[in-house]
């Protein structure tokens, strides 16, 4: 545990720190950002209004929208001056979201990503590989921070270049690997391609994160790279990865509650809703000095787990997150999220399966095709056998949406392969 | 008496068999035989070919799903009534075919079939038995 005090705090002192945290960052909000003053006043809130934690549910949400219509830096609090540090999103959909962070929330961000190396036992004996993207994304350097304050030895390889990661890794005798879970079966299987086997590695665990993955994954990998894979999750608009993160147990991830406070929503109603009902997460970050966020809607799907965890740290856990209200298909009024799709190909026996969901409208009605790649451990030479296959994998994703679907098998490689995010989706429907 | 058999995963679009003949070709290595069996989506590609094995690196290095098949190559008569009873032999066996194709060799009044059966072993000695000539590999690569 890389900081046993924070992270065991009693329920007690926590709740009391949240709640001081929270009134704090309410008023440093209101009073340095024009846009919450604003949409605190039309909601007819104060800043003493907030005297318990339920009280924040008084305070309306932020949204990505409001992210973008404030760019570049009209939701910073604090003069640019003591802005040292500016990360964006790519802004494939529209105008970037902008983040910026003072030498203090640097100093944060690092704290609570180093408790989240320290969830895979990381210390300076470990030598740390960083394939997350560097640059204006938050994954690379967020980690990088993270594992440099523990006093690990990193390895800053970016995204990209599988056959060289493989080559370092091997070489320089990576023990933590810290890239996309999809990244890290496309690592695996060309370590396969070209004859390295794990046992050449000193590879121990691996965290994984920035999109959602199943438990069915996460077999394959620890199989395949000889590791254990925990799941990490953060998000640039809250401060970037290490805003939560599994423990050994593996049972649901631990959100730093000291320094982000979670809440689960209808997305429908915006309403709160009880713990261990799934909902979408929303954060408000309670020590954030240069870009502070009250009640952020990621529209990540998830659940709170409010119970003890046998690793002894008392942070809430949240449950994996099972996808997003924006990578959620809704077929025929039917949530289809692409992990349930990939569990069933790995509980089939599939290695690495490469899939992809084509949704279509024919005559008004949802059609949705799931393509498989045939690879060699699955193919068959008799049409019959293949078939066979084609029928079992959708009579098993039936069984699991609740509704039909056509598997198609597609040659190797025509799913595209990625070195950062997987695109698990082409929506061809026509919403006119 | 096995023959190697090559068969590879093929989606039902254009330019794809172009691509494994084109392949083979760019290796040097002479197709004997071929079938493809297809649905509406996709095809099975069957080949016989001179050098099995270095077909199926080049097709697997090309990063098609191929795998090498063991199938069996009886000789008939060319002429009406040759095939008939060899495989009323195998029926009679009790041996089941899972698939066939034929092909005609240039040099000969013979015409070879390559079947995928359920026992090899047997097939060859019932097809011996019923007076069938079960031509060697090397003989099928190298006609």
């Amino acid at each position: 545990m890389w900081n046993p005090k924070a992270e065991c705090l009693s329920r007690e002192e926590l709740e009391e720190l949240k709640l001081e945290r929270l009134k704090s960052t309410v008023r440093h909000a209101y009073e340095n950002v024009p846009f919450y003053r604003r949409k605190f006043q039309e909601a007819g809130i104060k800043p003493e209004d907030i005297r318990s934690l339920e009280d924040i549910r008084h305070l309306p949400f932020t949204t990505k929208e409001d992210l973008r219509e404030n760019y570049p830096f009209g939701l910073f609090a604090v003069p640019l001056k003591e802005i040292v540090r500016i990360h964006a999103s790519s802004g494939t959909t529209g105008k970037p979201t902008v983040v910026g962070y003072t030498r203090e929330d640097i100093e944060v961000w690092s704290e609570v990503m180093a408790r989240t190396l320290g969830m895979a036992n990381a210390s300076s004996e470990d030598v740390v590989q960083i394939a997350y993207g560097y640059g204006l994304f938050t994954g690379g350097l967020g980690v990088h921070y993270g594992a440099e304050k523990i006093g690990c030895t990193v390895i800053p390889t970016s995204g990209g270049n599988t056959k060289r990661q493989i080559m370092l890794m091997r070489d320089f005798g990576t023990t933590i690997l810290c890239c996309t879970p999809s990244y890290a079966c496309y690592l695996a299987e060309v370590m396969a391609e070209l004859g390295v086997s794990p046992r050449e590695l000193k590879l121990r665990a691996g965290l994984f994160g920035a999109e959602p993955w199943s438990e069915g994954m996460r077999r394959e990998i620890e199989s395949n790279l000889g590791i254990e894979a925990l799941d990490i999750y953060g998000l640039s608009e809250i401060i970037g990865p290490g805003v939560a993160a599994e423990c050994l147990c593996k049972e649901g991830l631990h959100i730093w509650e000291d320094h982000f406070l979670p809440e689960v929503i209808d997305p429908a109603t915006g309403e709160p809703l009880p713990p261990g009902e799934e909902g979408e997460l929303v954060f408000t970050t309670l020590t954030k000095r240069g870009f502070p966020v009250i009640r952020y809607r990621t529209r990540d799907i998830s659940f709170l787990l409010p119970e003890p965890c046998a690793c002894g740290r008392t942070h809430i856990r949240m449950g994996r997150v099972k996808g997003r209200t924006d990578d959620m298909l809704i077929i025929r009024g039917v949530n289809v999220f692409p992990s349930q799709i990939e569990e069933v190909l790995l509980s089939l026996g599939y290695t690495e399966p490469h899939y992809l969901l084509v949704v279509d409208r024919e005559r008004r009605l949802d059609v949705l095709e799931v393509w498989v790649e045939v690879s060699e451990d699955i193919f068959r030479d008799e049409v019959r056998g293949l078939e066979e296959l084609e029928e079992k994998i959708r009579r098993e994703i039936e069984a699991v949406l609740g509704i039909a679907v056509k598997v198609r098998l597609v040659e190797p490689k025509t799913i595209q392969r990625s070195e950062g995010k997987a695109k698990r989706i082409v929506d061809r429907r026509d919403l006119k | 008496m096995t023959v190697k058999q090559i068969s590879v995963f093929l989606e039902n679009k254009s330019g794809r068999l172009a691509a494994v003949a084109r392949l083979l070709a760019s290796r040097g290595v002479n197709i004997r035989a071929l079938s493809i069996a297809d649905t509406s989506d996709f095809g099975i590609l069957r080949l016989i070919v001179d050098r099995p094995e270095e077909a199926y690196r080049a097709l697997k290095e090309e990063g098609f799903t191929v795998s090498l098949t063991d199938v069996l190559a009886v000789a008939v008569p060319d002429r009406p009534g040759g095939l008939a009873p060899a495989l009323e032999a195998l029926s009679e066996a009790n041996l089941n075919i899972e698939y066939l194709y034929a092909f005609v060799a240039r040099h000969a009044d013979q015409a070879l079939v390559l079947l995928k059966v359920n026992d090899r072993e047997r097939a060859v000695k019932v097809l011996e038995e019923a007076g069938f000539k079960v031509p060697s590999p090397d003989e099928i690569y190298s006609l």
